[in-house]
């Protein structure tokens, strides 16, 4: 009974990171510039895929997931520099449309570049489970939580004590007035699309020895992803973070306690329930402003 | 200091200024007057670099500043602390200030805040505070304050005065006197003739995006068109 409750809550979690990683770079790119960017997903895929690829080629795994990553991050900064930014005067509406847009394209692109095949990595510290309580937890189950909290206390750190990071949040409060304190606001906007993906990389990296990779493992990621965002309100690294993990938990739990058939649709209970009951999610903004 | 020469700028189809020929000196405070909508935000924002500009130049020190992006117009030393105040609502006031010193690499930035906190004492005790939960009139304060941590040498104030009970609008122009006197360089955008004209060097009445009329603003306080249109004597 407690073991297999550990259990799920160890699986919840782990998965849970991963979709608040993704969920983060949806904060990150809604923040900056207001727009959903439905290609996060594909972040997630292109980091994973391009590690197995390059390793393959004969680099070393570090090399090869470093090297993804920064690959990543280049295709996130050509996403705005290429199709976003050059849509300047288009609505939100027009630029979700673009990500989606990107999406298909990059999904299609990885069908080329790479293949249609099922991919895996090996685990970064071993094969062998440990054992807590009765419940196991494989060794890279602990590197992707320890990843996600590394990510997350760092970009506490970037928004909260740099210089740049505090641009970036006075881009996404006001654009106006930070162009007129000097902000060069699209290099904020390259620098957070660039962010995003690299965060999205990483934990595609992370997760590739747990869930096998494919080119189309982004989709589902991106919708999981959104429907964390959602749940901890759009636009809140905090609420980015707890619901990731409640996503997760849901959707380990349903899969155990109730039927692993309907693994993915707790994801779009949740997304369905959000909008109907509480559209600002957890932790959404509730506008306070004196005018 | 600054030139504008038979600047033009439009919203979609609509042009709102119909060539602006304006010079601030150095060391002035210079003022543009007008009615609503005569074109004065729009004038201000070609000269901070946010509003494109569809004809004519500005010069700034000498230099062709036309089509210099508005982070580059900072660095070279035009701060605009804009209508409607624009503060950074989600953030405290103290890192509302420090923006404004954003370009800035020297170690004088701490000092400088405390000289804004001497000016306006209201912001040093609200410096943890969110600056969307202060009063109008304190969120004016801050904006100027935000951009005078920029260390300008011209500051653009966009209707000070605005919304502002009249002991704060004193207060506030007071300060602009006393930047000029430091040496700073203003050119002030206000409704409130009245007041711009009587601390000021200069002034320029700005009607449906063309000057109407210029010169020494006690001359303009003088001229009987102006009192008739601008000044309700």
């Amino acid at each position: 009974m407690l073991e297999s409750f550990l259990q799920f809550t160890f699986s919840g979690l782990t998965v849970g990171a991963v979709y608040a990683l993704v969920a983060l770079g949806f904060t990150i790119i809604y923040n900056a510039s207001d727009v959903v960017n439905f290609a996060q997903g594909e972040f997630v895929m292109i980091g994973g895929m391009s590690t197995v690829f390059l390793r393959q080629d004969g680099l070393p795994l570090a090399a090869a997931a470093a090297l993804a990553i920064v690959l990543t991050t280049v295709i996130g900064i050509l996403l705005d520099k290429l199709a976003i930014a050059r849509a300047k005067r288009a609505s939100v509406l027009s630029l979700v449309i673009i990500t989606i847009g990107a999406s298909i394209f990059l999904r299609g692109a990885a069908q080329l570049v790479f293949d249609k095949q099922l991919h895996r990595l090996p685990a970064f510290a071993g094969e062998d489970p440990l054992t807590l309580m009765g419940a196991t937890i494989l060794p890279q189950s602990l590197l992707v939580l320890a990843g996600a909290a590394a990510i997350f206390v760092g970009l506490w750190l970037f928004f909260n004590r740099s210089r740049t990071g505090k641009a970036v949040l006075a881009t996404a409060n006001n654009r106006l007035a930070a162009r007129l304190v000097g902000v060069d606001t699209a290099f904020i906007m390259a620098l957070s699309f660039g962010l995003s993906a690299a965060i999205g990389a990483t934990a595609g990296v992370l997760i590739t020895p747990l869930t096998l990779t494919s080119y189309d493992v982004g989709l589902m990621l991106a919708l999981k992803g959104f429907a964390a965002a959602m749940l901890g309100g759009l636009g809140n690294p905090f609420g980015a973070l707890v619901g990731g993990l409640a996503i997760g938990l849901i959707e380990a739990f349903g899969a155990g306690y109730v039927s692993s058939e309907y693994k993915d649709a707790s994801a779009f209970l949740v997304i369905l329930l959000i909008l109907f009951l509480m559209p600002r999610g957890l932790f959404g903004k509730k506008t306070v402003e004196r005018v | 200091m600054l030139s504008i020469k038979g600047l033009r700028s439009a919203y979609g189809r609509i042009e709102a200024l119909h060539g602006v020929d304006l010079e601030v000196e150095e060391g002035q405070i210079v003022t543009l007057v007008g009615g609503n909508g005569a074109g004065k935000t729009t004038l201000l924002r070609c000269v901070s670099g946010v509003q494109p500009v569809t004809g004519g130049s500005l010069s700034f020190k000498g230099t062709d500043i036309t089509g210099a992006r508005s982070h580059a117009r900072v660095a070279m030393g035009i701060s605009h602390s804009p209508e409607g105040r624009q503060v950074f609502t989600d953030l405290s006031v103290e890192d509302n200030l420090m923006l404004g010193a954003y370009l800035r690499r020297d170690r004088e930035i701490r000092a400088d805040l405390k000289s804004i906190f001497a000016m306006f004492p209201i912001l040093e005790e609200k410096r943890a505070l969110l600056a969307g939960g202060l009063s109008g009139g304190q969120q004016q304060m801050l904006a100027i304050g935000r951009a005078l941590m920029a260390r300008p040498s011209l500051l653009l104030l966009d209707e000070p005065s605005m919304g502002l009970a009249p002991l704060l609008v004193t207060q506030i122009l007071q300060a602009v006197k006393s930047l000029r006197d430091r040496g700073v360089t203003v050119f002030l955008v206000e409704q409130n003739a009245n007041a711009a004209l009587a601390i000021a060097d200069r002034g320029y009445v700005l009607e449906t995006g063309k000057v109407s009329l210029s010169g020494p603003a006690r001359a303009l306080m003088e001229n009987v068109a102006v009192r008739e249109a601008y000044l309700g004597i």
